[in-house]
């Protein structure tokens, strides 16, 4: 029975450490900056370690049944941490609270253990020679978690299934020092059904952690996926590298947030500052919301409609923390009103409310059905939507990469009635030299000054922006129409030509 | 009994612990889900009540007496037509009478939860010069909304939206219908001839001037050269001019089943040209081969003109028995609700039904028209609306294949392939959608493949209609949440040879005293515009004749 119980120490020891080792890589990965995450979450489980120890004082009565039943408890909670920690990142607003809590309650139930162990055996070992083997099986078993962690867990397993496995460990070693106990008293057949329940969800959670598919793409992506989900209309990709965070949609970059500023600067300012009075601003996609910071800084903007299909986009850029953080929580503000619909069946089902300034934020046309939004049938409704003063301004893909693709727009915002096409562009490290047009019925004066709080347009920025250099410069292009999709068939070939070459 | 091997029982229950954890979460597609029990209905056009009078059923005498100045029998787009007409001219008495409870003939339409869906007709191609009532209507109904240097300007929502068409071939899916794939030289050098002789076609002139093919096809060049087309098949005028390819036979083919249901080896080569080089119409800004269509197909059209004509309208209707004098014509209907007959006395009647139903309305006529019956044949359809919880993957675009189009056609197989309902939508994701699954059933001679087609169980046409489609989406039937089946055992008139230009339909256009005729049957191709110009036609000569 002794025995039992060293050979427990072991295993809670490889699985305390690989606990603490797990929820330090997670927060690293999911959060960037992994030496303040790592010292942080170290410095936490082993703090909490020391209340638990502390604890084990109050701890009366039947020991081995009180430590059996807490070796479940760090079995469910270890064994669910990751997986728990992963999905409430997309989903609360305060991660870092959530991740010390569960951080905190590891460490407490792992800090308990040992203490325990040592008044179980207290009467079966010498003091010096209880002390000296109960900690020989700890640090053993700490060296061997510290090296198969990187090394086997997380390369094969994931950090998901690396908990999970070792949740199951700890419940196993719990079911074999009740076994061997052999005490038939109600207390233990609790303490035993408990078990087995908990081993089961381990297991179950264990079989499933696949669905968590997102650090399976990792890899593909420059940096780390902090979070995939495959919504009703797109799979929402977000990567981390250091403190470059990326956003693709159907694997299509939209933004990284080092170089973002620019391409949305580009986006609203010079529009929305030629505007004298720009009260009402419509946005249609953009559901990162970065559009909407960009035209919040405009203190004229009385209020903002954002249109965008995709609730769990606009979800998670109003209520998860890193992501509001880059767009100056940007939904939160009362002027904002979001608005998840079709662009399209949204506008056209709206004829009468006019704006001051339009946004078209979409994804590239990269298939038929985004491409609709670049027909002259939307742009037509664009131009209903719009008061005589106003403007438009679509984001329009890289005139430089696909060409054709870019003028095409330019084009058919003509073809739609727009008077006035002013065609733009900016270079934007992470995307390349980028597009822009804007249409109105009044001509463009570039402005001579703008909001404060811009890193990068100013009047001489914009000025440069509206030449184009003869690689870049208006050529020929159908007119793009729902009947054609003219637009979608030049930006595939244009782009599968550009990244070949 | 079977024993189980250990090995088996092993599986079968991890696999059963497997998909109940599985489940459990939510992940349905590893869960092994048979789907083959989703409703199958069969519908169509009152075959009952259409036998009753073929079979000599003794209706009750007259007890109610109606009058009206002008009458329309049947509510297709040629009865339609003539009502839009005759209201345009400022006539206000007349009534159109239509047998099912809802007008609109083979232009019908459905509706579910997902979307508006066709039951038959679901385009029609740009219009030429000379198809002027049918531009009339367009502009009344918001269609074509002005002109550009002549040149029509249609609603955009209503031209159909890109991509749209695409063939399954050879395990992939290409643009456009014309076989791309397994071309010899000599397939692509026919190919081109074919296509080199309808383009000049297109454009030619006859002796006395009028377009060798046009729409309505009565306008068109009755020069004999052109009409001596009309005596061989069309599958015998590609053999003449030496062209074997089995893609161009097989593209020719599938066009003359698209709009005749008649397979090339029986179509008249005259109307399988006409399919090919009676189109010149255009719009502005848009490519001329393109169609205008809608989810719900021609049943907007029919829609239109039923708003139009509401207080016109009456359903349930039947005629059963016809009489004339020399100042009156009368109509006994029998009304389908009240099980009653009401005796219609008006000055002139349209018949705006299919030949072999106005036959049967007295024993005269039918005499009168007995040559004609000898000569008409019409070929039997079937049409059905498959509701579709999610795009089968299958139908997504994989690498290097043609994406979901508007029209979606498999090579080689005995339908025409499926029409996407949901296609012209404004909205970008369409996750449920309603595909219609066409089908002429040309296998046989039209009365016999009408009778097996009646006999067939719901899970006949299941069958029939999955081994089709799963040849291209092997995983449809997980997808299905309905199949609605419309069986058309009179679809279409056939352009069988000698029809067209024979003594049958030219006998077909004369009107007898008060009773006038009005039905694409009297084209002898079953097309929108047909129907249109008939049923104007017949509203002038109502006009000229008998209300004056």
């Amino acid at each position: 029975m002794a025995l039992l119980f060293l050979c427990s120490a072991f295993v809670i020891s490889t699985c305390g450490l690989v606990y603490e080792l797990v929820n330090g890589a997670l927060a690293s990965y999911l959060l960037g900056d992994s030496v303040t995450q790592f010292s942080t979450v170290i410095g936490v489980y082993l703090f909490a370690m020391g209340i638990g120890s502390y604890l084990t004082r109050y701890m009366r009565g039947h020991l081995a049944l009180t430590f059996v039943g807490i070796e479940v408890l760090v079995g469910v909670v270890g064994g669910f941490s990751s997986a728990l920690l992963f999905v409430l990142f997309a989903h609360v607003v305060h991660f870092r609270i959530a991740l010390y809590v569960v951080v905190s309650i590891t460490g407490m139930l792992v800090g308990a253990e040992i203490p325990l162990l040592l008044r179980i055996l207290q009467d079966q070992f010498e003091f010096k020679e209880l002390v000296a083997k109960v900690f020989t099986f700890d640090y053993v078993g700490a060296l061997l978690a510290s090296i198969l962690f990187p090394l086997l867990l997380v390369p094969h397993l994931g950090m998901i299934r690396t908990s999970f496995l070792f949740g199951i460990l700890n419940v196993i070693v719990a079911l074999a020092a009740i076994h061997i106990l052999g005490q038939k008293s109600k207390a233990y057949q609790i303490v035993r059904g408990t078990a087995i329940i908990a081993l089961l969800s381990l297991v179950i959670g264990f079989l499933a952690s696949d669905r968590l598919e997102a650090f399976g793409e990792a890899g593909v992506f420059p940096g780390r996926t902090i979070f995939a989900k495959t919504t009703r209309y797109q799979r929402i990709l977000i990567t981390r590298q250091e403190n470059d965070v990326r956003l693709f949609l159907n694997t299509h970059l939209q933004f990284s947030s080092r170089d973002e500023y620019r391409y949305h600067e580009s986006l609203i300012h010079p529009g929305l500052n030629s505007v004298a009075q720009p009260e009402k601003v419509l946005v249609l996609g953009g559901g990162d919301g970065m559009a909407v910071r960009e035209i919040l800084k405009n203190p004229k903007v009385k209020s903002v409609t954002l249109v965008d299909l995709d609730q769990e986009m606009t979800r998670i850029f109003t209520h998860v923390d890193f992501l509001t953080t880059l767009n100056h929580h940007a939904f939160n503000n009362s002027k904002v009103k979001v608005i998840n619909d079709d662009a399209f069946v949204w506008l056209k089902a709206n004829p009468t409310e006019k704006f001051d300034f339009i946004v078209l934020d979409f994804p590239d046309p990269a298939n038929y059905s985004i491409g609709k939004l670049y027909t002259t049938t939307f742009f037509k409704l664009l131009h209903q939507a719009l008061n005589e003063s106003g403007r438009v301004v679509i984001q329009s893909t890289s005139p430089l990469a696909a060409r054709k693709s870019y003028w095409c727009v330019a084009h058919t915002l003509t073809a739609a009635g727009f008077t006035h096409i002013v065609p733009y562009h900016v270079y934007v490290p992470s995307f390349g030299e980028w597009g822009f047009v804007m249409g109105s019925e009044k001509p463009f004066q570039a402005p001579e000054q703008y909001v404060d709080g811009l890193k990068f347009i100013t009047p001489l920025t914009v000025a440069s922006m509206l030449n184009f250099p003869s690689d870049m410069s208006d050529v020929p292009t159908d007119i793009n129409r729902l009947n054609n999709q003219a637009l979608v068939r030049y930006y595939e070939t244009e782009w599968s030509e550009f990244l070949v070459n | 009994m079977k024993r189980w091997s250990r090995r088996q029982i092993l599986q079968a229950s991890l696999a059963a612990t497997g998909s109940l954890v599985l489940s459990s979460l939510g992940i349905k597609r590893w869960v092994w889900k048979p789907n083959n029990n989703f409703p199958v209905r069969i519908l169509g056009p009152s075959f009952a009540a259409g036998h009753q009078l073929r079979d000599g059923f003794a209706f009750p005498p007259p007890s109610e007496f109606k009058k009206t100045d002008v009458l329309i029998l049947g509510g297709g787009i040629a009865g339609l037509s003539a009502g839009w007409r005759l209201q345009k001219k400022g006539v206000k008495d007349f009534k159109i009478l239509e047998l099912e409870s809802e007008v609109g003939g083979n232009s019908r339409s459905g509706v579910n939860t997902v979307s508006k869906f066709p039951w038959g007709a679901h385009y029609v191609t740009l219009l030429n010069e000379e198809t002027r009532f049918a531009r009339e209507l367009f502009e009344d109904f918001g269609i074509i909304t002005g002109y550009q240097n002549k040149v029509p300007i249609y609603n955009e929502y209503f031209l159909c939206q890109a991509p749209h068409e695409r063939l399954f071939i050879s395990q992939k899916w290409q643009e456009g219908l014309l076989p791309k794939v397994g071309n010899t030289e000599e397939d692509l050098r026919q190919s081109k001839a074919f296509f080199e002789l309808t383009e000049k076609y297109r454009k030619l002139k006859g002796a006395d001037g009028r377009f060798a093919f046009t729409i309505p096809l009565d306008f068109s060049s009755r020069d004999p050269q052109f009409l001596a087309l009309d005596q061989i098949t069309m599958a015998d005028y590609l053999h003449q001019n030496g062209w074997t390819s089995k893609p161009l036979h097989w593209y020719v083919d599938y066009c003359c089943r698209d709009d005749y249901g008649t397979p090339h080896t029986q179509t008249s080569a005259w109307a399988g040209l006409h399919y090919f080089c009676s189109r010149r119409g255009r719009a502005d800004g848009v490519d001329g081969t393109t169609v205008l269509t809608w989810p719900e197909g021609n049943g907007f059209l029919v829609d239109q003109l039923r708003e139009q004509l509401n207080t016109h309208l009456i359903g349930e209707s039947m005629g059963i028995h016809v009489n004339q004098t020399s100042s009156q014509v009368t109509l006994n209907v029998w009304d389908k609700t009240k099980r009653q007959v009401t005796q219609w006395t008006t000055k002139s009647l349209i018949l705006a039904v299919p030949r072999f139903v106005s036959s049967r309305l007295n024993s005269a006529l039918a005499e009168d028209q007995m040559e004609i019956l000898k000569a008409i044949s019409y070929s039997p359809w079937v049409v059905a609306n498959i509701t579709l919880g999610s795009i089968p993957k299958s139908a997504a675009k994989p690498s290097g294949d043609a994406p979901l189009s508007w029209d979606n056609v498999f090579y080689g197989g005995g339908s025409l392939g499926y029409v996407v309902a949901t296609h012209q939508r404004a909205a970008i994701h369409k996750d449920k959608t309603v595909w219609t699954y066409y089908r002429p059933l040309d296998h046989l001679p039209p009365p016999n493949s009408r009778k097996q087609a009646l006999s067939k169980t719901p899970d006949e046409w299941k069958n029939l209609i999955l081994t089709d489609l799963s040849v291209a989406h092997p995983e449809i039937s997980e997808q299905i949440e309905s199949i609605d089946v419309w069986l058309w055992g009179h679809g279409m008139i056939r352009p069988t040879p000698g029809f067209i230009w024979g003594r049958a339909r030219a006998a077909m256009q004369k009107n007898r005293g008060r009773i006038h005729f009005a039905h694409s049957d009297m084209s002898g191709i079953s097309i929108f515009e047909e129907a249109n110009y008939q049923g104007v036609r017949a509203a002038d000569e109502v006009i000229q004749h008998d209300l004056g």
